[in-house]
């Protein structure tokens, strides 16, 4: 049984009348220990689709699954009270920009036992100890004087450590890290990445790397899914999906990879922006940036097919990068 | 922390003696003096003028009175009363106590339903609760207090008959002055009645006094709630799995205050100006009235001394909010 299983996921936004859907009809799994990358530009529905899991979608935002299944529980059944015992214990976030994700009134120590006193009832010495350790296990030097320091003192590499030992405080089954390392400059960026894989791999946690760069999950994840206006457009193994991308969007996202382009003298972009509210197409989600485009993608909406990969296109790409029409 | 108020205490002293400065000149702008205004429609002799003016010490150079008036303040003189020939500091201390006791009552007044109503209409936005909250902020805010206090006295005390219309406490009590605070005073006093009717007369004045203030940290409250339940780490606090309750008191509460104190320190301004108002409407026999009554007799060592007594405690309020803030927000407190 996998760890987490979402099927037709929907997060819809706006009037019962007029509803923009943020995440379309959504299939996503994950298995224990696993680390997948979740990619797409900004607003192709990657965050939502995490804090709709994480039960962070406030009305007027809707949030509707066929299944959402985490380690047997089934999230939609359960009340607000019995979800909160799951998220943030079980299932953890760490955000893009840590300095603001911390908050500024409270110690790096008073929130990382925060979590401990809610969900494991720690106390005492314990407390200090666990929360001693948690930030010695993200590698922050001199962890013992850090425990009384606030996030404004702390630089920004620094904060995401703190957010990290913060969300796997109770030794969460996923982890969840939306945009880890956006904030962060390059070489900080290669540390922490560093950093969550040693940490998923000990604790044996499944981990879902939700970021706009190919390259970041390159090294690190087994499968990826790229994500394109709240559609899984494409899902599949690593190699597989940088040695033949089968959906036009992922190999629109491949060819602005400088590393993945050598020796081309401009990098391709893909003209325009996901759509939004008012020009959502009636057929396929990229028929109107796609450059393989047919008249049936106008009209029609594929469905995400396939086996060892899945991709949501009629016309998918072949080993060559060309369309088969 | 320790050096924090330091340096907050610093930067006190030139304030203060800029307070001085501006309280000695202003209240001399004025036309006319404390002879002529005593004298009234009758005209005096020059020389018994100048003989007077001399006598009161105002025949010196201005520079002259003002360090003169400067060194006794620095001794705790606040010089003698030009009309009542008492010191300055004796008629001070029996109405000082009236006013503090009705500021206090007025801010706690406003806190206290101020401070709840915003933080439920910023959690509850756009609600019935939110709008009728706002509504009634602003209406507060633009009323004329003196308007609105003569309303209250109409409906409930002539009206209704249910507060007194005006004074301290009811005549036939004879309260004893141990901190002059008629709440205290009366409690300890064991008079049977005595609390109730200080209680009484202090309600009118409390609700008229605390009308704006409630208003500005109603609103303010409710704005800086909002502000900071779209920050991120309210977000990072509910993907802890923290109930509602502790994210919103713990998390949103604390930082949504920040603002909000700092504005309850101003309100200290609102406060002692609304006091003459209010003051003078319900007799209440405070610094207010008597600050009002000194600046038409050309009571110059009193304007002065009202002036400074009224600045000072506007500036010790706000240091105690600078120093609170410092509490609040950690990362006030490191800045150099």
């Amino acid at each position: 049984m996998s760890l987490l299983k979402i099927k037709n996921l929907r997060v819809e936004f706006g009037s019962k009348a007029h509803p923009f859907p943020a995440v379309d009809g959504l299939d996503f799994e994950i298995e224990r220990g696993e680390l997948v990358g979740i990619v797409g530009e900004s607003g192709s529905g990657k965050s939502v689709t995490m804090m709709a899991l994480m039960g962070l979608i406030d009305a007027p935002g809707r949030v509707t699954a066929d299944e959402l299944v985490f380690d047997g529980h089934d999230l939609l059944k359960l009340s607000a009270s019995q979800r909160r015992k799951i998220v943030g214990k079980d299932i953890s976030m760490i955000f893009q920009d840590a300095l603001t994700s911390l908050n500024p009134a409270y110690t790096v120590g008073f929130q990382i036992k925060e979590s401990l006193k809610v969900h494991m009832g720690l106390r005492g010495s314990a407390l200090d100890k666990r929360a001693l350790e948690l930030l010695e296990l993200v590698e922050i030097p001199d962890a013992k004087s850090r425990l009384n320091a606030y996030p404004h003192q702390l630089s920004g590499g620094m904060n995401q450590r703190v957010m990290i030992a913060v969300a796997i405080a109770c030794n969460p089954k996923l982890l969840i890290a939306d945009e880890p390392t956006t904030a962060l400059d390059v070489t900080i960026q290669a540390q922490i990445m560093d950093l969550l894989e040693r940490l998923q791999k000990e604790h044996n946690m499944g981990l879902i790397m939700i970021t706009h760069d190919l390259a970041v999950v390159a090294e690190m994840a087994k499968r990826i899914c790229v994500m394109y206006a709240g559609q899984v457009v494409e899902e599949a193994p690593v190699a597989q999906l940088f040695r033949t991308p089968h959906h036009p969007y992922t190999q629109a996202l491949l060819d602005a990879i400088p590393e993945h382009n050598k020796g081309a003298k401009r990098l391709s972009a893909l003209a325009g922006i996901v759509p939004g509210h008012y020009d959502r197409p009636k057929g396929c989600l990229l028929s109107p940036r796609c450059r393989y485009v047919q008249d049936r993608c106008r009209i029609e909406r594929p469905q995400l097919l396939g086996e060892a990969g899945r991709v949501r296109c009629f016309f998918p790409l072949n080993a060559e990068g060309s369309s088969h029409v | 922390m320790f050096s924090f108020v330091l340096r907050k205490l610093a930067t006190v002293i030139p304030t203060f003696i800029g307070i001085t400065l501006v309280a000695f000149a202003l209240i001399r702008m004025i036309p006319g003096d404390p002879i002529e205004v005593m004298v009234g429609e009758r005209r005096l002799d020059p020389e018994m003028h100048a003989a007077a003016m001399k006598r009161l010490g105002l025949d010196q150079p201005l520079h002259v009175q003002y360090l003169t008036y400067l060194s006794k303040l620095t001794e705790g003189d606040l010089g003698m009363s030009l009309v009542t020939r008492e010191p300055v500091t004796k008629e001070f201390l029996t109405l000082f106590p009236a006013t503090v006791e009705l500021a206090i009552c007025a801010l706690i007044f406003a806190v206290l339903l101020g401070l709840p109503a915003g933080m439920i209409a910023g959690l509850k936005r756009g609600s019935v609760f939110d709008h009728g909250v706002m509504g009634v902020a602003m209406t507060g805010y633009s009323m004329p207090i003196f308007w609105w206090g003569l309303i209250l006295i109409m409906f409930f005390s002539v009206q209704l008959g249910i507060t007194p219309v005006s004074g301290r406490i009811a005549i036939e009590y004879d309260i004893p002055v141990r901190t002059g605070f008629l709440l205290i005073d009366s409690w300890y006093s064991g008079e049977e009645g005595a609390f109730k009717s200080a209680l009484m007369h202090l309600i009118l004045p409390t609700v008229v006094l605390g009308t704006i203030p409630l208003a500005v940290i109603a609103r303010m409250t409710r704005s800086s709630m909002l502000e900071v339940l779209r920050e991120d780490y309210i977000r990072t606090a509910r993907a802890k799995g923290l109930a509602p309750v502790r994210v919103v008191v713990i998390h949103a509460l604390r930082n949504a205050l920040i603002p909000v104190v700092t504005v309850i320190g101003l309100q200290t301004g609102t406060l002692l100006a609304g006091a003459v108002l209010t003051e003078t409407i319900f007799s209440w026999p405070g610094i207010g009235k008597w600050l009002v009554d000194s600046i038409s007799r050309r009571d110059y060592p009193v304007v002065q001394a009202g002036i400074l007594v009224s600045a000072t405690i506007f500036i010790v309020v706000n240091l105690i909010v600078d120093i609170l803030y410092g509490v609040i927000n950690p990362r006030i407190r490191s800045a150099k």
